[in-house]
């Protein structure tokens, strides 16, 4: 089982993702900002990361930088979903290391039709 | 007096002879939900009322166009069932570019465009392969029976919903611009594909048979009759070697002697007569 690791502050948002990916058969664990998303992943690095942008305490881009630049081995597939829906947050997301880029709001559909995309299905 | 059977018999009749659509009686829930905001605008409280009216005074040429068109299922994304996209990509077009070596020349057609993905999917193959089709002319032609569904399709225009349903975000960061609230195709995809309204069933005008033709997920609305006509013509409007493209729910199986599977690719047919695969022989 594939396991993904939904780092969102809403917990409404967190809560939906986790259905929809268990829905998927991915195992999930949940992180409300980059700083807890980052020590998780110092413990065990998950298959998929569906990332937040705009976050307290540490943002998405900021944790994507640190993940990147510290990973070793294992290469964590990592999805944006955020409402930043402009072309120049989507070119800064991919050039800092994501692999797809959801807009929200999302549904069932966009998130498998994503995670297909990058082969983490 | 009507009755709201023979308004049901008055659509059925009406989408049968218009867009060789069969309407089974189950199907009452349909008709609720896509003619309800029609019936509205025509001030009506709910559709029963609506279509007894018309069944009872007879419906005009424009009212009739507009019941036929918020009938009709529009649902397509970009790429939709990638399968038979990869298989264009891998390996009908690497054929067709030997085949066509001569004349560099290719006819893409899709029968049944909707708003549109479908034929822009295909030309964003071609830009994503730009160098192989260097000096090359690729006529790519998507017609629909909806015309409201063909002018959005020329708009080139799609919601941020629509963008996500297929396309990943490295094709949306190449073939797109945000406008609005909307994402706007560029003018090099858009200006690779024309539109027209065309009913399948009606009179054709669409010049050199194709070489490629898709029209996928309508033969499954068809009456019987229709899906033998409608493949009938299709056989004609298709190069000698060209490829039918149908829906993964779909087939002529039992339907018409002038297509044969591709068994090693499902949802591709070949004309009947051609030894498979004609392309592959000429890489």
């Amino acid at each position: 089982m594939k396991s993904c690791l939904i780092v969102d502050d809403s917990k409404v948002i967190r809560k939906v993702a986790r259905r929809i990916l268990e829905d998927l058969s991915f195992a999930t664990e949940e992180a409300a900002d980059g700083r807890d998303a980052l020590e998780q992943c110092r413990q065990a690095m998950p298959d998929v990361i569906l990332l937040d942008w705009n976050m307290p305490v540490m943002s998405g881009m900021e944790f994507l930088s640190v993940l990147r630049a510290e990973q070793e081995g294992k290469r964590p597939v990592v999805v944006f979903c955020t409402t930043e829906n402009d072309m120049a947050h989507i070119r800064a997301a991919i050039d800092a290391g994501a692999d797809e880029y959801i807009m929200k709001p999302f549904d069932r559909d966009v998130i498998e039709a994503k995670l297909a995309q990058v082969g983490a299905l | 007096m009507t009755t709201p059977d023979a308004g049901f018999d008055c659509l059925s009749s009406l989408l049968r002879t218009r867009a060789g659509i069969e309407l089974a009686r189950t199907k009452t829930y349909l008709v609720e939900s896509r003619l309800g905001p029609l019936a509205r605008v025509h001030g009506f409280v709910n559709v029963s009322e609506f279509l007894q009216r018309l069944a009872r005074d007879g419906i005009g040429e424009a009212l009739a166009t507009d019941l036929v068109e918020a009938m009709l299922n529009n649902e397509t994304f970009f790429f939709r069932d990638i399968q038979p996209f990869d298989l264009l990509k891998e390996r009908i077009l690497p054929q067709l570019r030997t085949a066509r070596a001569a004349s560099r020349r290719i006819r893409i057609w899709s029968a049944a465009a909707s708003t549109g993905q479908e034929p822009y999917s295909v030309a964003m193959l071609f830009a994503e392969d730009r160098e192989s089709w260097e000096g090359w002319t690729i006529d790519i032609v998507g017609t629909d029976i909806s015309r409201r569904a063909i002018t959005r399709a020329r708009s080139g225009l799609y919601s941020q919903f629509e963008v996500q349903r297929g396309l990943s975000i490295h094709r949306l960061m190449a073939h797109f611009e945000k406008a609005g609230e909307h994402w706007e195709l560029s003018p090099e995809i858009r200006a690779k594909v024309r539109f027209q309204p065309l009913n399948l069933l009606g009179p054709w005008s669409l010049g050199a048979p194709f070489d490629i033709i898709l029209c996928r997920n309508v033969l499954m609305y068809l009456a019987h009759a229709c899906k033998q006509e409608v493949l009938a013509r299709i056989h004609r409007q298709l190069s000698p070697d060209g490829r039918l493209v149908l829906g993964a729910a779909e087939t002529v199986l039992g339907v018409s002697d002038a297509f044969v599977p591709d068994w090693q690719n499902r949802g591709l047919y070949l004309p009947a007569g051609l030894q498979p695969p004609a392309f592959a022989r000429a890489v």
